[in-house]
């Protein structure tokens, strides 16, 4: 689906969203009269310091006008922008400065949804899709860790060996079934049904406080151990306090 | 991936009062070793996990030396390889009985 | 295999005492150096043989504790809680069980809310074997982390290992309410091979260590306000970092973050033109950069601290 089409069914009641430089900014108009805030990345835009600058700037924004307006994450980005630059100016800060306004924002009331309709990878993806509460995605969505080239550049193991072993494990390689089995997608959404409608559903849902991604990689088989260790650990943590 | 395992008859049990210790890392020519106060005092056990596969007697060598001259009775020693030479896989096992015979301040 | 050579007499000593390097110590021996004499209790050690599920399809050998020390100890009799990677195990990598370990410890500092949780990061990033699990565990650390620290808790990291602290290691870092970092420390999110495998030597020569050192090292971290304390690279220096770190308790708030936003753009506007450190350097109102990256520790911390004062309330 392309953007315009998603946002449209999105939002039948209108929207004011618009692109600019690769990020994504507006709000969408509600069934029940409300609005939602709309930002992300678009075409691939590899995420620097400049736009994880803006975009944290909007979530700051939106914390500031108070209320509780849900914030939607709309993801079809590069992975974190790779230069000498962005490195020197400390992009590992600004990509977590990011993320931490999402959270921010979420906690104090402004519910963020991430919605991937295309691609992703490493730090964009940790700051942007990683950092909301709750993930969906649409079919075609590409997230990636690493791509497989790189990978195996880096394993030095071929491509072929990568994909065989990719075969019997959603741990690794990139794809958005492996991302879903593995706990990061909350939800593939329906192409074919409303958008509006599958989006009320979420926003509808009671706001829980506990990230469950580990539970529902147990769940799905994708990650047979996090939600058990960090259970474990907590646990013992606390007996120990 | 092999995994080994060697059970031998030691002469004394091992010194001291630690329960546990590990030495070493898991890292290219290196190993760690667990090593568990939990076997009666005669014996030794030893569980080896080594992606080099084929040098189960260099291994049979090394520890039975190890056993003849530590005594190392009643411990159970775990190692994950990392592809070390014998002398480093003795070095460790020296360090990880030193460490349970409470040889450290 | 040739014949045996014992060497039985020589024994390694474990312990490390304060003044040994912070880089050449491993996990357990930082933690034991930081912490006060026999307080540390470790939670899942390597006892426990909670070990990576996904390594073998690799033929790739475990580690008992999979490369992550997680506790409980105390520093100057107050407690605290710690996590510590082993760097030599895979570079340091966040795999599955390594991750979730840390999410599981800053969980339950959020739930105590009066134990500070110090992290001794050593990492390339997420370990590409269980790439997904490790991706999603540092997103899941990072909310964990938020949440700790929205409830008062010091989240203090520790950097200064062989590994580094790259990747999504170092947002994990841009997270923590503030931060240590030796001169062999380096914080980035794209390795230096990477970006010259992206964008060819020219942009970042990957063997030029000194370019290395001068874009990703601790020295330039303290210098552009990435880090809150240079350390030497003795446990004793990082202990000292720690102990005065933690007693800093800046509360997370919108206010922290606008304060952040600001400081960043304000970066940006000061340096978004300079080419390299030294230029960065320059700009800050070093006279003669290209001796910075061979001042010695005390040199370079009267140097910073009159050029860059860090600040605690914007991170």
């Amino acid at each position: 689906m392309t953007l315009d089409k998603i946002l449209a069914s999105l939002f039948p009641h209108g929207h004011d969203v618009v692109r600019e430089s690769g990020l994504i900014s507006g709000r969408g108009q509600l069934p029940d009269g409300g609005s939602m805030v709309v930002m992300g990345v678009e075409g691939q835009t590899p995420v620097g310091i400049e736009e994880a600058a803006r975009l944290a700037g909007n979530v700051i924004d939106v914390i500031k006008s108070g209320g509780n307006e849900p914030i939607l994450m709309l993801i079809d980005s590069g992975s974190q922008r790779m230069s000498k630059r962005d490195e020197l100016l400390g992009i590992n800060e600004f990509l977590a400065h990011l993320a931490k306004c999402l959270i921010l924002a979420d906690k104090l009331g402004h519910r963020t949804i991430g919605l991937l309709y295309g691609h992703t990878a490493a730090g964009a993806f940790i700051a942007t899709a990683l950092a909301t509460r709750t993930l969906l995605a649409l079919p075609g969505a590409e997230p990636a860790v690493m791509d497989l080239p790189s990978m195996s550049r880096v394993t030095k193991l071929s491509i072929e060996v990568l994909e065989e072993k990719a075969k019997s494990t959603p741990v690794f390689a990139p794809g958005l079934d492996n991302l879903f089995q593995t706990g990061a997608v909350a939800v593939t959404l329906d192409p074919d049904r409303s958008l509006a409608d599958q989006l009320q559903a979420q926003l509808s849902r009671p706001f829980e406080r506990d990230d469950n991604r580990d539970q529902l990689g147990a769940e799905r088989n994708g990650r047979p151990k996090a939600a058990d260790i960090a259970r474990r650990v907590h646990e013992l943590a606390r007996a120990a306090a | 991936m092999e995994t080994l395992n060697y059970r031998n008859k030691a002469q004394q049990r091992a010194k001291g009062t630690r329960s546990q210790a590990i030495v070493g890392v898991v890292a290219s020519g290196n190993l760690e070793v667990l090593v568990e106060r939990i076997l009666p005092d005669g014996e030794c056990e030893v569980d080896i996990r080594t992606a080099a596969e084929g040098f189960g007697d260099v291994w049979q060598a090394v520890i039975s030396d190890f056993v003849e001259r530590r005594s190392p009775g009643g411990l159970k020693l775990s190692i994950n390889d990392g592809g070390a030479r014998p002398d480093t896989v003795a070095l460790r096992l020296a360090q990880a009985l030193s460490a349970v015979e409470g040889d450290r301040t | 295999m040739s014949t045996l050579a014992l060497d039985n007499a020589q024994v390694e000593r474990q312990p490390f005492v304060s003044t040994d390097s912070w880089y050449e110590a491993s996990a357990r021996q930082r933690v034991e150096g930081l912490l006060d004499a026999n307080s540390f209790v470790e939670f899942l050690g390597p006892e426990a043989r909670e070990m990576s599920p996904h390594l073998s399809l690799f033929n790739l050998p475990e580690q008992f504790d999979d490369g992550m020390v997680v506790g409980w100890g105390r520093i100057d009799g107050a407690p605290v809680l710690v996590a510590a990677q082993e760097g030599r195990f895979m570079g340091g990598a966040f795999g599955e069980v390594h991750g979730a370990k840390l999410t599981g410890l800053l969980r339950a500092a959020r739930d105590i809310a009066s134990v500070p949780v110090l992290i001794l990061f050593d990492t390339g990033g997420v370990r590409l074997q269980e790439a997904n699990a490790g991706e999603l565990a540092i997103a899941e650390i990072m909310r964990a982390l938020m949440e700790a620290r929205f409830a008062g808790v010091p989240v203090v990291g520790l950097v200064g290992g062989r590994s580094g602290c790259y990747g999504g290691g170092g947002l994990i870092a841009g997270s923590c309410s503030a931060l240590a970092v030796s001169e062999q420390g380096r914080i980035s999110v794209s390795g230096p091979e990477v970006i010259e495998t992206n964008r060819g030597v020219e942009e970042f020569d990957s063997k030029d260590r000194a370019l290395v050192w001068r874009t990703m090292g601790g020295k330039h971290r303290r210098l552009i306000g990435g880090v809150d304390v240079f350390a030497d690279d003795t446990i004793e220096s990082f202990r000292d970092a720690a102990r005065y770190l933690i007693e800093l308790v800046p509360t997370l708030t919108l206010d922290t973050l606008e304060a952040e936003q600001a400081r960043l753009a304000q970066r940006i506007r000061d340096f978004g033109a300079c080419a390299d450190a030294l230029d960065v350097w320059r700009a800050l109102g070093a006279t003669e950069p290209e001796s910075i990256p061979a001042l010695s520790y005390e040199a370079f911390v009267a140097l910073a601290n009159r050029l860059q004062e860090p600040r605690h309330d914007a991170r």
